[in-house]
């Protein structure tokens, strides 16, 4: 006899985020730019009022975006779509649930609701994505419930530096912690403030207990190989795509990127003739750092 | 079977989704698993493993990668297969709601649609029921539905008295995801599968 059915545990949000690994995460603002994503080979639309690029410029305060726009997007494609919550906004996360949306990213990329608490996940049955900085970040993110870590980066620059360096200390901090004895475990977990059971798990397995993915900066084929080479499971381009003077055959370049990471052969065939990527900004002229946002 | 079977490779079709996990199982149970990204890593594969991901992404991936025809003609001379979820869509003779670009292989003659219990808040855990005998644990997410079985089908599982894995000839087809549970019973089957694939091919040969 077949037995009950459960929804929402831990591996089937997980789960979600495992089928997504070797793929492409796009924002989009319409229902067009959803079937140009999907066309392009996408495995899941990120479905938001504005990029980062446009939020950035705009300025004020960023929130979850119209249910209307959002359900126009869902049905505008068969992959799975994603929305964004404010960090620490649990309404706008119940609203997101009820629509139906299939990942739910608190992010830092909106307006902060809260400055001490994120969203308890483990109250949802949708799956949620946070933005990590380091690896003391992306644990308390999991001890939340979170069921997939994306480096921060720097949303709307299209300046891959700040997420190289969210993926490396993320990384460099779990190759270090596998060499850790036992009694430095309980240290790195006091360092990191992270749960010290997480801190164990992670010595053992050599890898997060939930996908690792890069965000914030990706502009190129190039950018998302090397994101893959540092160690990330799949990519999200964020403003990248769309604010890129030909978006479809761009889109469609960085799937292939990457798939074939390793192959520079490739890399450099899919890399030609895609016109010009968005023109993207130095980090000194950055006057608001979102990855600062979160606790 | 009293001499050892050589070392088997299974190929893992390896452009986006779950592979890893059924490169892991794989080796487990002794076999070498080969992530397949490009015509070239077919090279000597016994069998092979369409995963769990994006059935869209996957097949836009197999004609740019060039995979397509080769795995297609593979399949064609009998080459035994294991879909899980996407990868059942891409073996399924037929696709209700699927894109009307959208292209499969075709060796299972059955019909899937996808998605056909719903978004992620739907996905689900149960057991599946096995026709042999015991039951297994079934992990559906965004799973599809196999809705029609041809004559020649055998229904190895159930969920609720429909049809959730099955095999026609040397393709294997699965809506649920044994490579997120860690139980091998599938993955087993594709394996004995390739072990009778050689036992008859080596057969063959001896008459010639």
């Amino acid at each position: 006899m077949s037995s009950d059915v459960t929804t929402g545990s831990t591996p089937i949000k997980r789960g979600l985020a495992e089928m997504m690994r070797g793929g492409v995460i796009m924002d989009v603002v319409t229902p067009d730019q959803a079937r140009v994503a999907e066309d392009a080979g996408a495995c899941a639309v990120m479905a938001l009022e504005r990029v980062p690029a446009d939020i950035r410029r705009d300025g004020g305060v960023a929130r979850m975006s119209d249910p209307e726009m959002i359900e126009g997007i869902q049905a505008a494609v068969t992959i799975p779509v994603m929305a964004k919550a404010r960090i620490g906004h649990f309404v706008e996360a119940q609203i997101l649930q009820s629509l139906g949306v299939d990942f739910i990213d608190e992010s830092e990329v909106l307006t902060p609701a809260d400055e001490s608490h994120h969203i308890d996940k483990h109250a949802f049955t949708t799956p949620f994505v946070c933005g990590a900085t380091n690896l003391g970040e992306a644990l308390r993110r999991i001890s939340e419930g979170a069921a997939m870590i994306r480096s921060k980066g720097e949303a709307g620059t299209g300046n891959i530096v700040e997420a190289v360096r969210h993926l490396r200390s993320i990384l460099g901090d779990i190759r270090r912690i596998g060499q850790a004895d036992s009694a430095e475990i309980y240290d790195w977990a006091k360092q990191l403030q992270a749960p010290l059971p997480l801190v164990r798990e992670i010595a053992e397995s050599g890898r997060l207990p939930v996908p690792l993915f890069c965000a914030g900066g990706i502009a190129t084929p190039a950018d998302a190989a090397m994101a893959m080479q540092l160690g990330a499971e799949a990519v999200f381009v964020g403003s990248g795509i769309f604010k890129s003077d030909d978006p479809a055959p761009r889109a469609r370049a960085i799937v292939e990127a990457t798939t074939h990471f390793t192959d520079p052969s490739i890399l450099a065939k899919v890399s030609r003739s895609l016109g010009a990527p968005m023109t993207g900004i130095g980090m000194d002229a950055v006057t608001e750092r979102y990855s600062d946002r979160g606790w | 079977m009293g001499a050892a079977l050589p070392q088997l490779t299974v190929g893992v079709l390896a452009l986006q989704g779950a592979f890893s996990n059924h490169l892991s199982i794989l080796a487990t149970l002794g076999v070498e698993g080969r992530a397949v990204r490009l015509p070239v890593d077919l090279e000597g594969v016994d069998g092979l493993v369409l995963p769990g991901g994006e059935s869209t992404t996957m097949s836009m991936l197999l004609d740019s990668s060039g995979l397509r025809e080769p795995i297609a003609e593979l399949l064609e001379r009998g080459l035994p297969v294991l879909g899980t979820c996407a990868g059942l869509i891409l073996l399924s003779r037929r696709v209700r709601d699927g894109r009307a670009d959208q292209r499969g292989f075709g060796v299972l003659d059955v019909e899937t649609t996808r998605n056909a219990y719903g978004r992620q808040n739907e996905s689900f855990e149960s057991t599946v029921d096995l026709r042999a005998q015991g039951s297994i644990p079934g992990i559906f997410i965004r799973a599809p539905r196999i809705v029609e079985v041809g004559p020649g089908v055998e229904v190895l599982g159930t969920l609720h008295g429909e049809p959730v894995l099955v095999r026609d000839g040397v393709a294997i087809g699965c809506a649920f995801h044994p490579e997120l549970s860690g139980d091998a019973t599938v993955h087993r089957l594709l394996i004995d599968q390739i072990g009778r694939s050689l036992t008859t091919v080596a057969d063959a040969s001896q008459e010639d």
